[in-house]
């Protein structure tokens, strides 16, 4: 039972990647689930080619929440912003490597709406031509 | 004599068939949720199976043989929670859905009657979110305002300046336990203190009346609420006790069907209590089987159902405490005579909803968050704790299970 919660999840959660702010971010997004008190903030730096060119994100909550926000965060740096939009769930999924109850599925995937809203609401601001 | 409550324990746990049914991984079940909604014995499922087998019809309305004997165990089980809580008549017993919805009565129908400008309600801080908002909505409906007796860091109710809180308070509202940190609260000195200074007193029964004897005459207080599913009954069923003076003159809640006297097209005059307090077809299963539970409660008898709770969290905590050094922090009052079966904990940095993940793959089944209590955990400063709480059928083994259970999550999480 020791593979429930891996070594790499643990490590994602006390030595979170990309944990922190930007000083300029072009996209930025935050939310919280409730249920947990997790809360999760992403900050997106787009170059002019729509590409994420460096990625934070900060907040705190349970280790399924984290980690996979942290994992996350290394999946998204020279995504193109469509592509984080587009990011599946499947994907998060795969990178935490771990069986999800159902119950714990809004923490697994907090980082991924969080990240996707930001990267939406960022799109909503091009010119038409570019959508 | 403790090994002799332990195996009267066990023997009452074998009465609720849902116990002896191992995870889908094999485990025992290690059930310490009992806070959030109790497991019902064999007879309570008897009681809602044979209602709906030999005694289905509507109450209060056939005059056939079968209408009157559903009639008759609807009212009886009445009886049976005025008897429970010692009401002075069943007609002060009004069903509900649950404690939520009780609270929701008074606050619609004695609230909207009795409050307005200048006016203040007086809760506390540790209080569920049943028993807050809906005085926050009937203060910004009346223009009342809304005070707050302090809860100190222990988990206690600060009471010093309650007289200056009073000044003013039409409705006192408060937990008789608190469903996160356990706290008893101590009715015998507030209630007079609020009736002095004239206001009504509601006390949230919720984790009090499944766990000891509550007697609303002795404690003179003006509504208390409870639901049904946690006290070994159904879910969907709750009452509210309520002084026939302050019932008689309330105006009705909901209206509709059964809780009327007479009907015309453009006027309507109301059934007597309790009945006027239940408009449409109530829950009557739900009723029948909870009266069910309260005979099964009785019969193990509440002072020892209380006295047994008290030696499980004795011990629960007694063999926690070797964890207080590798970062276990326990909530709650430390002395025992002030707190319920309930104890809420942290794990070193461990989150409470990973700890109940760990927890349950070995059968354990805890609660984890923030109970319903939001600002509460705000002011403690807590994002979420874990939550174990006992009930009658609980064994020092479920303890032990849950001990085992630590020991697995610091192994995981690599805990010192």
């Amino acid at each position: 039972m020791d593979d429930f919660y891996k070594e790499y999840i643990l490590d994602h959660y006390r030595n979170p990647r990309n944990f922190g702010h930007l000083d300029a971010p072009t996209a930025v997004a935050e939310d919280l689930n409730p249920l947990c008190g997790d809360k999760i903030r992403f900050e997106l730096q787009v170059d002019a080619d729509g590409r994420v060119s460096d990625v934070r994100f900060s907040g705190k909550g349970c280790a399924i929440s984290q980690a996979s926000a942290s994992m996350l965060s290394e999946s998204l740096k020279g995504e193109m912003l469509e592509d984080v939009a587009r990011f599946s769930q499947e994907r998060v999924l795969e990178n935490v490597g771990i069986g999800i109850s159902p119950a714990r599925m809004k923490c697994a995937m907090l980082g991924l709406k969080v990240a996707k809203s930001a990267a939406l609401g960022e799109i909503a601001h091009w010119p038409d031509e570019e959508r | 004599m403790i090994a002799e409550r332990d195996a009267r324990a066990a023997k009452i746990a074998a009465d609720f068939p849902l116990l002896a049914q191992p995870t889908s991984r094999g485990k025992r079940l290690a059930y310490l949720d009992s806070a959030a909604t109790s497991q019902k014995p064999q007879e309570v499922i008897d009681s809602l199976v044979h209602y709906y087998t030999h005694d289905n019809a509507n109450i209060h309305r056939g005059v056939y043989e079968l209408a009157e004997r559903a009639t008759e165990a609807f009212e009886r089980a009445r009886e049976k929670v005025a008897r429970f809580v010692n009401a002075a008549e069943p007609a002060e017993i009004i069903w509900t859905r649950n404690t939520t919805e009780a609270i929701n009565l008074v606050s619609f129908s004695w609230g909207l009657a009795n409050l307005g400008p200048g006016d203040a309600i007086l809760t506390t801080q540790l209080e569920h979110h049943s028993n807050l908002v809906p005085w926050q909505l009937l203060a910004a409906k009346t223009g009342a305002e809304l005070r707050f007796i302090e809860i100190d860091a222990e988990g206690l109710h600060v009471l010093g300046d309650l007289d200056e809180k009073l000044r003013g308070v039409k409705l006192v509202a408060l937990s008789h336990v608190s469903n996160t940190l356990g706290t008893i609260a101590p009715l015998a000195d507030i209630i007079p203190r609020a009736h002095a200074a004239g206001a009504v007193v509601l006390v949230d029964g919720a984790q009090s009346a499944p766990h000891f004897a509550v007697d609303v005459r002795a404690l003179d207080v003006d509504f208390f609420v409870a639901s049904g599913h946690k006290m070994c009954g159904p879910t969907g069923i709750g009452f509210l006790y309520g002084k026939r003076a302050l019932l008689d003159a309330m105006p009705p809640f909901l209206t509709g069907g059964d809780m009327i006297r007479e009907v015309g097209y453009e006027h309507t005059t109301f059934n007597e209590l309790p009945w006027k307090f239940e408009a449409g077809t109530s829950n009557i299963a739900a009723a029948i089987a909870l009266g069910a539970a309260v005979d099964y409660l009785e019969r193990v008898g509440m002072d020892w159902i209380g006295a047994h709770e008290r030696a499980i969290t004795g011990y629960a905590l007694e063999r926690l405490q070797p964890f207080v050094a590798r970062g276990l922090q326990i909530y709650g009052p430390k002395d025992i005579e002030r707190r319920s079966g309930v104890i809420s904990f942290n794990f070193a940095d461990i989150h409470a909803h990973d700890l109940a993940s760990i927890l349950d793959i070995d059968g354990v089944c805890v609660r984890a968050g923030h109970h319903c209590t939001m600002p509460l955990m705000e002011k403690m400063g807590w994002p979420a704790t874990a939550r174990a709480s006992f009930y009658l059928y609980n064994t020092e083994r479920d303890v032990d299970q849950l001990v085992d259970a630590l020991e697995q999550a610091a192994r995981v999480f690599k805990v010192a």
